[in-house]
């Protein structure tokens, strides 16, 4: 197992000029980001798809903090973002509240009572049983959403109508494809930029350290003094608290709440992504997110196969590019420098 | 009273499909050290298969002579699983274990969309094979005789597998191969092959389980990834890589759901969820799983 190796390759130190180089390719990225509804050429639409994917890539980010710096493969992501999402839908369907920053506090929140409930038992085991585990326990929420039908509403799910941002200063007055393409966009940019650096702080802090010795050599680790178990579980809750925050965005962006999102095929998305761009690096999976959020937008309507494509298009990666696209990436950059 | 036998062998039917799979899950993990994620899906293929042959033969066979297609059925997903494990689980054993993980969810997402592909998203059925049976009364109450057929043959199953894994030279090597790999490796044992044995005595397994069970309730989309979370819930309870432990799993499995799905339909996945968690918790290795849980 040469897990030890390819921890080093994908943390390596940041020498001072290459930092400099990242902070600006992160600072034109944005201001591309910001100016994107000023250039016409730009439709609304591409706006909207680009809001799902940066919400892909907040959930990416959080699931990677379990698998690429804790070492667990969980398939039950569905179960935290579809609890956030769901949450924000019981928000306006029972409490007639319009509140963003209510959705996002209360799907954080519930997600976080989610993972603290589920982490309990899941992080009891490692490897293979947490794994399914995760998978499991997420699909006893699915079982209620469908079942308990006359509080979720079954598979016809919940309406979420476009909420109030910023404690209610910005109303959802412009009519939906305007608010969603330019007002909420920016809003889904802020949150983005929020939960990105969050994620990065905890992953560069003394904790996300342990976590990545926890990953390498639970044994030593433990040796060292680090409390294995109770990191574990902070690391699944923040994971999950993060998606929940991804979900209730979605919510809106989506208009609709269906059990889908509890679904088990939709942990497996999160799973894909993160591997498609690969889990050894920070913005791997951002990546991943990107792109698999458009070429499903583009490919679902042409293949009917689509989960058979997702498939073999899995087990290509794990047999031929276990560092995903990034690592593929880095390693033609390494290459093409050297010639 | 009728009710109540009705349902208790309703229980143990569901004990007995619910065993070919969680028993051949567990011996996949014991030797292979792999949750064979697309085992769920592997019984899906079996259930296809057999009700596509039953719809081919129906009309030329006498119906009961159709019994004699479960094997064919089972057979067929032994073979694939013989493709399988050379393929694509081979080259993974060396790598960390999230690799072999990944890999047999895109096999299952592969094989569920493969089954919408050949044979469509409308469900199949074979019920021809189920209705050519008369039924019999027990203890007054009708009962369809395939349905004692199947329950039979989940307890011949289990007995044939313990004599095969407790009784044979085969299952010597198996469970020399299962307790320690490379211990087993140099003392001459062909672990390549044994490997491959136990893959494919896996997939027959659950190929014979979908096979049964197509004749009573059909084969649809799906049927597989929710197979695959019940046996998972057997098999935590009854110990993962132990053959009891299947046995005993699904045995409460099949009663529990049973009795849920007769007094609180909506709480069903939830209440099992919930026996697998206390078992996990207080005895975290299953009720019969006497290897270490985590390997750490």
């Amino acid at each position: 197992m040469n897990r030890g190796a390819a921890s080093t390759e994908a943390m390596p130190r940041p020498a001072p000029a290459r930092t400099l180089g990242r902070a600006g390719y992160v600072v034109a990225l944005a201001a591309l980001l910001l100016a994107l509804p000023f250039i016409p050429q730009v439709p609304p639409f591409q706006r909207i798809l680009l809001s799902y994917g940066l919400i892909a890539g907040i959930t990416a980010l959080a699931f990677n903090l379990l698998l690429g710096y804790t070492g667990l493969l969980s398939f039950g992501h569905s179960a935290f973002f579809g609890t956030a999402a769901y949450t924000a839908a019981f928000l306006v369907r029972y409490l007639h509240l319009t509140s963003m920053e209510a959705y996002l506090a209360a799907g954080f929140l519930s997600s976080l009572v989610v993972a603290v409930v589920f982490g309990v038992v899941c992080v009891r085991y490692t490897r293979i049983f947490f794994s399914i585990l995760a998978l499991a326990l997420s699909q006893v929420l699915w079982g209620l959403a469908i079942k308990l039908f006359w509080i979720t509403g079954g598979t016809d799910g919940i309406r979420v109508p476009s909420p109030t941002l910023l404690f209610g200063l910005i109303g959802g007055g412009d009519d939906k494809l305007t608010f969603l393409a330019t007002t909420y966009y920016y809003y889904v940019l802020a949150v983005f930029a929020l939960c990105v650096g969050a994620l990065w702080l905890v992953v560069h802090s003394p904790f996300g350290k342990a976590l990545q010795a926890i990953r390498d050599n639970e044994v030593r680790a433990e040796f060292v003094g680090v409390p294995v178990r109770a990191y574990r579980l902070a690391a699944f809750v923040l994971s999950g608290a993060f998606t929940g925050v991804a979900g209730a965005l979605w919510a809106p962006l989506n208009g609709h709440v269906t059990p889908d999102v509890l679904y088990w095929p939709f942990s497996g998305r999160i799973v894909f992504m993160t591997v498609l761009g690969g889990f050894k690096s920070f913005g791997g999976p951002l990546i991943g997110a990107l792109v698999f959020n458009h070429l499903e937008a583009y490919a679902v309507g042409y293949a009917t196969y689509w989960q058979a494509v997702l498939g073999v298009v899995l087990v290509l990666l794990v047999l031929l590019m276990p560092t995903g696209l990034v690592g593929a990436g880095a390693r033609l950059v390494a290459r093409l420098r050297r010639s | 009273m009728n009710i109540l036998v009705v349902q208790l062998l309703n229980a143990l039917l569901y004990a007995a499909i619910l065993f070919l799979i969680a028993g051949g899950l567990s011996l996949i993990y014991g030797v292979m050290r792999i949750v064979n994620l697309a085992h769920g899906s592997l019984y899906a293929v079996g259930a296809y298969v057999m009700a596509w042959l039953v719809g081919g033969l129906a009309a030329r066979l006498p119906a009961p002579a159709l019994l004699a297609v479960l094997p064919l059925a089972a057979a067929a997903v032994a073979a694939v699983g013989a493709l399988v494990e050379p393929a694509f689980l081979r080259p993974l054993y060396r790598r960390a274990e999230e690799y072999q993980l990944l890999m047999t969810f895109g096999l299952l997402l592969l094989l569920e969309d493969l089954m919408r592909f050949v044979w469509g998203p409308t469900p199949l059925s074979a019920t021809a094979l189920w209705s050519s049976f008369s039924p019999v009364t027990i203890l007054g109450a009708p009962y369809p005789t395939y349905n004692l057929l199947v329950i039979l043959l989940g307890l011949v199953a289990a007995a044939l597998l313990w004599a095969f894994v407790y009784r044979t030279r085969f299952g010597v090597l198996l469970r020399a191969t299962s307790q320690h790999m490379r211990m087993a490796a140099a003392l001459g044992i062909d672990v390549r092959r044994i490997y491959l044995q136990a893959f494919v005595l896996g997939c027959f397994m659950a190929g014979l389980a979908g096979a049964v069970i197509v004749p009573i309730q059909g084969a649809v989309l799906g049927m597989g990834v929710e197979a695959l979370i019940l046996a998972f819930v057997a098999v935590v309870i009854g110990g993962l890589g132990s053959l009891e432990g299947a046995l005993v799993g699904a045995v409460i499995v099949g009663l529990v759901r049973t009795a849920a799905i007769q007094y609180v339909p909506e709480l069903e996945l939830a209440i099992l969820y919930l026996i697998a968690a206390v078992v996990l918790i207080t005895r975290p290795s299953g009720l019969f799983g006497a290897r270490e849980a985590r390997r750490a």
